[in-house]
């Protein structure tokens, strides 16, 4: 289980969270809706513990992340796979080095053996034959799956999916978004994304929670989202230019 | 009136201050993190080719024209006074104590230094920094751990080369060129050095090698801003590794010599 309780953060004078509380249970697949620049992928930091809240906590498995040293946190970071909004792919290393990064330096597998797992999870993200070319020489849609690749390969508890379908092509988002209802549904795995993307927020999520201003302001499953009263959730999901959100507050 | 003076200087100290405050702070988890178990053994190996074996064309072409040009001018010099014989001494003693370390640790920040500082910015900037936590690997121990370390071994070993190489230039300018015997030269060369000159010319070079790859780890690892970011922080490791090394060389001199 993840528990984020009034999470504060500030860069400077940019108090960008203000107050957030959210709870993922086991199993759950959470989407966070908001804004560009609203502090989504904010949140995904604090919750693999990248960032620090300024006051807050942050419990994953009711265990305080503030109360870790290194290596504890190390530790339960095993239990996480992450997908970055730009990939983050290493660009010194092939693909299936990345894909097998974390099986490379923390299991016992042979280079062989990791080159074959390696291989066999970017089939599962649609990709064949791209083990040995370096990041530069992929699109951008190919980083994405190779990230995706990356962040399952060591089959974690929770996945955290920052924007996994932005930047693809519509056939493509909906390949991403079918791998990741099968994710959860195969392996139970927990997971949190953040997407713009209304059709792939109502595909994956069990329940879509909005941040607005540095809070949830709203949350409920994707019927009750669809059908809700709050005028700035209206305008988000319906992508409207006019409206309660105006353009400097998001 | 003072206390507005005082609060000037507190101002333009307290970000320099900072600074070093937190270049210790890594260099501590650096020592800290370099004792700690998995060793990443070929990773330290692949720097150490990076910082030796691809800045050795560079290093070899400063020193052997250093040593060149110190023969050259001290012989025209030291004729003056009828002391050509000792060109060979004034080689060996200059290139092992001073421009061994610092020409070769100059080089191999202009190259190595940059490289890193590039190399760990872009990392940082693209979140592949993050990525590397995300996966539970320590980023400083993964990436700067093996620089630092290699910069330790590998500067004192470029400098052996450069010491050698810069007197065989040395040689070739007197012997060759200007027509000393040989015997002479290679006789200036060995009685004045001594086994201290070649040591202390090598701890420069070892604590050289340390400041110039920890700065560009630094600039790199903490870099923020983008690309134009990376270019400052480039621009930085090697402007500030440079005065390191000039400035210690000094305080170090005064204190091995
Ligand atoms: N490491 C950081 N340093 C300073 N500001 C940051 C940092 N990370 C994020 N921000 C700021 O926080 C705000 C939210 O960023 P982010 O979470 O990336 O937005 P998004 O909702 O689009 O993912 C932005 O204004 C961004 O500039
Ligand atoms: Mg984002």
């Amino acid at each position: 289980m993840i528990e984020l309780a009034g999470i504060h953060k500030s860069f400077g004078s940019n108090h960008v969270l203000r107050g957030v509380d959210l709870k993922v249970k086991k199993g759950e697949s959470v989407v966070v809706i908001g804004g560009s620049g609203s502090g989504k992928s904010v949140i995904l930091k604090h919750i693999i513990g990248l960032l620090k809240p300024d006051s807050g906590k942050v419990f994953i498995d009711s265990t305080d992340l503030s109360g870790l040293d290194e290596d504890g946190l190390s530790n339960i970071r095993k239990k996480f796979g992450m997908l970055f909004q730009s990939a983050a792919l290493f660009d010194s290393m092939r693909v299936w080095e990345n894909v097998g990064f974390g099986l490379l330096r923390h299991s016992e597998m042979s280079n062989d053996e990791v080159r074959e797992a390696a291989s066999q999870k970017l089939r599962l993200v649609g990709l064949a034959g791209v083990e040995d070319l370096m990041p530069s020489e992929l699109s951008g849609g190919m980083r994405k799956r190779v990230g995706l690749a990356r962040a399952i390969a060591m089959e974690p508890e929770i996945l955290l999916y920052d924007e996994p379908t932005t930047g693809l092509d519509p056939i493509m988002a909906d390949v991403i978004d079918v791998l990741i209802v099968e994710m959860r549904e195969r392996l139970n795995v927990t997971s949190i994304a953040i997407t713009h993307d209304m059709k792939s927020a109502y595909k994956i999520a069990d329940r879509i929670a909005m941040l607005y201003n540095g809070v949830i302001i709203s949350e409920g499953t994707p019927d009750e989202i669809k059908n809700t009263a709050d005028p700035v959730v209206r305008q988000f999901i319906e992508g409207n230019a006019e409206g309660p959100i105006t353009l400097e507050r998001i | 009136m003072f206390i507005k003076f005082a609060e000037m200087i507190g101002r333009a100290v307290k970000g320099p201050l900072e600074e070093v405050g937190r270049l210790m702070l890594l260099l501590f988890s650096v020592l800290r993190l370099s004792l700690k178990r998995p060793y990443d053994v070929r990773i330290v190996m692949k720097q150490m080719v990076e910082i030796g074996i691809n800045s050795l064309p560079v290093v070899l072409i400063t020193a052997v024209f250093t040593g060149m040009v110190l023969a050259l001018q001290s012989y025209t010099g030291f004729k003056r006074f009828g002391a050509e014989g000792l060109v060979g001494s004034v080689v060996a003693l200059s290139m092992t104590r001073e421009l061994g370390p610092v020409l070769c640790a100059l080089i191999v920040t202009g190259r190595a230094g940059a490289a890193m500082a590039a190399e760990l910015g872009t990392m940082r900037v693209t979140e592949q920094i993050d990525a590397l936590e995300t996966l539970a690997t320590n980023p400083v121990k993964y990436l700067v751990v093996p620089r630092f370390l290699s910069g330790l071994i590998m500067l004192p070993a470029l400098v052996i080369v450069t010491d050698i190489i810069g007197i065989m230039g040395g040689y070739f300018v007197t012997v060759t060129l200007l027509g000393t015997s040989s015997t002479s030269y290679m006789n200036a060369t060995w009685d004045f050095l001594e086994a201290e000159d070649i040591y202390n010319g090598l701890i420069k070079a070892a604590f050289f090698g340390a400041a110039f790859a920890l700065i560009s780890c630094y600039r790199g690892f903490y870099t923020t801003g983008g690309a134009e970011g990376v270019g400052k922080a480039t621009i930085g490791a090697v402007v500030l590794s440079s005065m390191t090394i000039l400035i210690s060389d000094y305080f170090l001199s005064a204190w091995l010599f």
